[in-house]
Formats: C-alpha cells, sequence, structure tokens
C-alpha cells in the first residue's frame, strides 16, 4: 500500500530525511519512532505529498506522489501534528467541508459524517466552535476529518500527544478497530504506545532508519533482555545483601549482577546473563536452595526505552553511559 | 507497455473514488472560506467601516450635494484610496492564517491542486468585497432619486471598483503567502499597492515629464492602477484595461502559488 524508497529531504543545508525506505501493507499498524527533529514529520509529510522529496519516491496505492498528488491525497486519511483545524468553524460545518472536498454527496455524504462522529463520539459537540473545545475534542475533530472518507491509507502524526491516559486509550482502540482493513503509519514518542496498537515499528534518527521490526524483535536488542529480576528479603542486614550478591554473581553465564535498591529490608537485584543464555532456572534453584525469602522473581522481556536510547544517541553518549552504569556495578 | 497499464487502472480507481474536478475544488475551498468571514466579527467590521467611509468621503469630503451633479465621481474617486487601506486588512490573513494555525498541512493534503486552493482563497476574498461594494446601493439609490444619472457609467464604475479590488487582493494574496505574520502582511501589501496606485498619480508624472523620456512614463502610467480606474469611472470599459486587470490577477496568483509552494516546508 505504501512504497517509499531513498527518500531525502534537504533544506538548505539540514539534511531532515537522508535516505529512508520502507514498505507498509494492508493490516499493517507501523509505529514511526524517534528523537524529536529526527525526521518523522518531514518523511510523513513527503508520503502525503505537503513536501516535495528533494530525491526519493513515495508511492501510495500504486502511485506516484510527485506525479499524481491529487490520487496519492484521495487514498490517504492524514492527521497531522496537534490536528489542525479551522479554529472558528464547528465540528458540524467543518467535517462537510471535509466531505465536500473529498467528493461525498448526498446521502453517502450524510450517512460518513455520521458515521465518523459516533466513532469517535463528537455527538455532544457538533455546533460549538472548534476553538472553544478541549484539547482532546479538537484530536477527535482532526482523527473525523482524516478517517471520512474511509481511506486505505492513514498516516497520523502524533495522534495521542497531550492527551490524558483515557483519550490516549480512546484514540488507540480506534486505530485497533481500523488497523485490519488498512495500512496505517503513526508516528509516536511514547513507546508503550508501540506495545499497544503496532504490530511493526521503525526507528529513526538523524534522518535514517536505525531499527525496523516488530516490537518483539526490538526488545531483543536490549540489554535486558532475558535479564531476570529477583527481590529478596534481607531484613535490610548489608551482610545479607552483599552475601546474595555474591552468591547471584558467581553462577556460570551471570554477566553481572546490578542496581540493588533496598527498601523495607528487601534487596531487588538484576541479574543479567552472558550473551543468549537463559538463567531465569539457574538463579529460581539457587534461591530455592539458600533458603532466600524471595518476593519477586521475574525475566525480562527487554526494554524498548533502552533500546530507543541506545540506538538513537550518539555512540559517544551511549558508551559513557554504559561505562557509568558498570561503574556502579562493581 | 508497463506504463499504458498504471493509467489504466488510474483512471479507474479515480473514477470508482468519484473524484472531484478541479472547479468543485476551487468552489468548495471558495464557499468555506467566504463563510469563514462571516464567522467572525471581522467580516461585519470591515462592512460597517467601508459603508461609513464611503459615506463620509462622497458626502463630506466630495461635496456630493454641493457639485449639483447626478453623477457617482465623488463617490467612486475615493475607492482606490480607500481599497488601498481595507483590502490588505482582508488580504492578509489569505495565507498567514493558515500558516499559522497550521491549517496550512490539512488544506494542502486535501484531494486539491495549490492552483485551486490559491483560486478558491482568491475568490472568497473578492467575493466578499463585492459583496461590500453591492451593499452601497443605497447611494446608487439616492442619485437616482434625486436626479437622472447616466447608470451605464455608474455600472462601469462599479465594474472598475470591482476589478480594482481584485487586482488588490491578488497582491495582497501573494504577499500573505510570504509571511505568517498579518500585521507585515498589511504593512508590506499597503506600500507595495501604494506603489502600484501613485505609478499614474500627477504627482509622480510631473516629476518624471520634464525629464524622463516618454516610453518611460508611459510605462510607469501603465501600471498605474489608478489611470486604468480613472478610464472604466468615466465609463469607458476599454479592453486593454480588462486585460491588465487580468493579467495582474494571473501574475500575482501564480507568485501566490509559487511562494505558498517554496515556503510550506518552513
Amino acid at each position: 500500500m505504501i512504497e517509499i524508497k531513498g527518500l531525502v529531504k534537504r533544506f538548505g543545508d539540514f539534511t531532515a530525511v537522508d535516505g529512508v525506505s520502507f514498505g507498509v501493507a494492508r493490516g499493517e499498524v507501523l509505529g514511526f519512532l524517534g528523537p524529536n527533529g529526527a525526521g518523522k514529520s518531514t518523511t510523513m509529510k513527503m508520503i502525503t505529498g505537503f513536501l516535495t522529496p528533494t530525491a526519493g519516491s513515495a508511492m501510495v496505492c500504486g502511485h506516484d506522489v510527485a506525479k499524481h498528488p491529487v490520487l496519492v491525497k484521495q487514498a490517504i486519511g492524514y492527521l497531522p501534528e496537534g490536528a489542525p483545524a479551522y479554529p472558528d468553524m464547528t465540528p458540524e460545518s467543518f467535517l462537510g467541508f471535509i466531505a465536500d472536498i473529498r467528493g461525498l454527496r448526498g446521502p453517502d455524504r450524510k450517512r460518513r459524517i455520521d458515521q465518523v462522529v459516533s466513532r469517535v463520539h463528537l455527538e455532544g459537540v457538533m455546533r460549538q466552535s472548534i476553538d472553544t473545545l478541549s484539547k482532546g475534542y479538537k484530536r477527535r475533530v482532526g482523527l473525523a476529518a482524516a478517517i471520512l472518507h474511509d481511506p486505505e491509507v492513514l498516516i497520523m502524526d502524533e495522534p495521542t500527544d497531550g492527551l490524558d491516559p483515557n483519550q490516549k486509550h480512546e484514540v488507540r482502540t480506534l486505530i485497533q478497530e481500523m488497523s485490519a482493513t488498512k495500512a496505517i503509519i503513526l508516528s509516536t514518542h511514547i513507546l508503550e504506545e508501540v506495545d499497544a496498537v503496532c504490530t511493526r515499528a521503525v526507528i529513526i534518527a538523524r534522518g535514517r532508519i536505525v531499527a525496523d521490526g516488530t516490537p518483539e524483535t526490538l526488545r531483543a536488542r536490549s540489554r535486558h533482555h532475558n535479564a531476570v529480576a529477583i527481590t529478596v528479603r534481607t531484613g535490610g542486614r548489608s551482610d545479607a545483601i552483599g552475601a546474595v550478591r555474591a552468591e547471584l554473581q558467581r553462577l556460570n553465564n551471570v554477566l553481572g549482577v546490578e542496581d540493588a535498591s533496598i527498601h523495607d529490608g528487601r534487596a531487588s537485584f538484576v541479574i543479567m546473563p552472558k550473551s543468549g543464555a537463559t538463567i531465569l532456572a539457574d538463579v529460581s534453584q539457587l534461591a530455592r536452595s539458600k533458603g532466600w525469602d524471595v518476593d519477586e522473581l521475574r525475566l525480562e522481556p527487554g526494554r524498548l526505552d533502552e533500546v530507543f536510547r541506545t540506538i538513537t544517541q550518539p555512540a559517544g553518549a551511549g558508551a559513557r553511559r554504559t561505562l557509568a552504569r558498570e561503574g556502579g556495578a562493581e | 507497455m508497463s506504463s499504458a497499464v498504471s493509467t489504466n487502472t488510474e483512471s479507474t480507481r479515480a473514477s470508482a473514488a468519484a473524484a472531484p474536478g478541479p472547479l468543485t475544488g476551487t468552489w468548495t475551498i471558495m464557499r468555506r472560506e467566504l463563510g469563514g468571514y462571516f464567522l467572525t466579527p471581522v467580516a461585519y467590521v470591515f462592512i460597517v467601516i467601508f459603508l461609513l467611509v464611503t459615506g463620509v468621503f462622497t458626502f463630506q469630503l466630495g461635496g456630493f450635494f454641493e457639485a449639483g451633479q447626478a453623477d457617482l465621481r465623488s463617490f467612486f474617486s475615493f475607492h482606490p484610496w480607500l481599497y488601498l487601506f481595507l483590502v490588505p486588512a482582508v488580504s492578509m490573513r489569505l495565507w498567514s492564517e493558515e500558516r499559522k494555525q497550521g491549517t496550512i498541512e490539512l488544506l494542502l493534503t486535501l484531494p486539491i491542486t495549490l492552483g485551486a486552493a490559491v483560486l478558491g482563497k482568491f475568490l472568497a476574498a473578492w467575493a466578499f468585497a463585492g459583496i461590500a461594494l453591492l451593499l452601497t446601493f443605497p447611494i446608487w439609490i439616492t442619485v437616482n432619486y434625486l436626479g437622472k444619472p447616466d447608470n451605464g457609467v455608474i455600472l462601469a464604475a462599479y465594474i472598475g471598483s470591482f476589478l480594482l479590488a481584485g487586482g488588490f487582493l491578488a497582491i495582497g494574496s501573494a504577499i500573505s503567502a510570504i509571511t505568517r505574520n498579518q500585521v507585515i502582511a498589511f504593512v508590506i501589501t499597503v506600500v507595495i499597492c501604494f506603489g502600484f496606485l501613485l505609478s499614474g498619480h500627477p504627482v509622480v508624472l510631473s516629476v518624471l515629464s520634464g525629464w524622463a523620456p516618454q516610453a518611460l512614463v508611459d510605462a510607469i502610467t501603465g501600471f498605474s492602477f489608478l489611470t486604468r480606474f480613472d478610464a472604466i469611472a468615466k465609463g469607458v470599459i476599454d479592453l486593454r484595461d480588462l486585460i491588465y486587470f487580468a493579467t495582474l490577477i494571473a501574475l500575482a496568483l501564480f507568485a501566490t502559488a509559487v511562494i505558498v509552494d517554496a515556503k510550506k516546508g518552513a
């Protein structure tokens, strides 16, 4: 449905997007991640035909956006960052305008407007001017406008940014409901959102794609992938804490033990495995044989935020961080 | 071979989606935009001020009654100077506001061409100016009640005034595309329109006529709104004057499209 190849955008000397390529199929929800200024919005603006690429191409539903921008724009529903809408209009007149410009006529027009209005729950505010609406409602108006023509491709720039947890949940549910029949791209800063709605994540940094895969495969790149977290009641005695740590470190396949925190007489550790090893059984057996009073024992699936940080930061900063953490574990 | 196939699928898809034509796009944009003027007090304030000031100019400064003539020359002679300040107040928001509110990204990702958007917005502003102009009809009724004016000349002057407003608006549209600051758009538009007006003013012409070659004087006069407007307002609708305004509007709108396209990423 979406096929972009070698997309480049330069603003003067600054290269905002530097050779980005990926494809999105129907049924996929692609989470577009990256630090601020990484080029997420710029990439989306090129796919939607708002910005002209310096080089490369974007195909949507078989149409090249550079050659047939209007056909591409017909196929896409786009929610720009901040969900801009004409503030003096009411949702009713605004959606009417979008319907007219999308070529919806007669009973079809009314049916589609009624459908999206009930879908995003705008019924109560249809005759209020948009600038008097709360942020959550404004976002819903933008979403309603984006999905009004039931587009095959939906592109959303930070659809949940600035919403409260309930509103975020609603928007995510809506995206999930639509995902089966559409190709969806959404950008986000929120890593939990990737788990909640995305089937695939692309991480972009300084204009280039640095990771592309399912949330699970990305998480597997984390240092914490297959690490074991354990909390033991030690009564707060420092010699007992030290003993536990020493025992854990003595295990085969254990690279190191980190993050000891002591709370109400409980000590928590994260035990890092040597690469590729699984150590949960070993740790569990050790705890049983030593008769530790274990509060919690858990396998870490990996941390997306850590993967995000390590691959989006310049190499120097990442290395320094790793050194500091290993120093603390000694 | 492959290109023929892709063209085929394109046309079937386009017809299935009931693609709105370019005119539909322009028309829809124009309707929204014109409706937008009346959603805020701006439109009403503008119309009231326009009517008040034309009234004051015509009757007080213009000496409408004192002249004792059944025509509207005193009414129309102030239009260029009135438009100089009122029209930029309408045109300044055309594109500045879209950029400031971020709605330009919405507008230009709708399935319309940039040309349709530029034209639709301009036509809305022009129609709005036309509405304000039509609302001066009591003056026309007055002059017909008091005497027997040449209504053909009055109609020509109305057309001339409308074309003049269109010329100012088209220039204002291009300026408005340059900046997201409406005040700056207003000031620059006033200055540029002032230049267009003044290039035919007797003051400028007398300064030039002493030394400048006649061709230059003619060229500068040819650029003037004032000369063209005066000619039409006398009841002579010359095709060349119509072509002048049409060309000026077309060029300014083309410039608007180029500037919007160049600036949208910034």
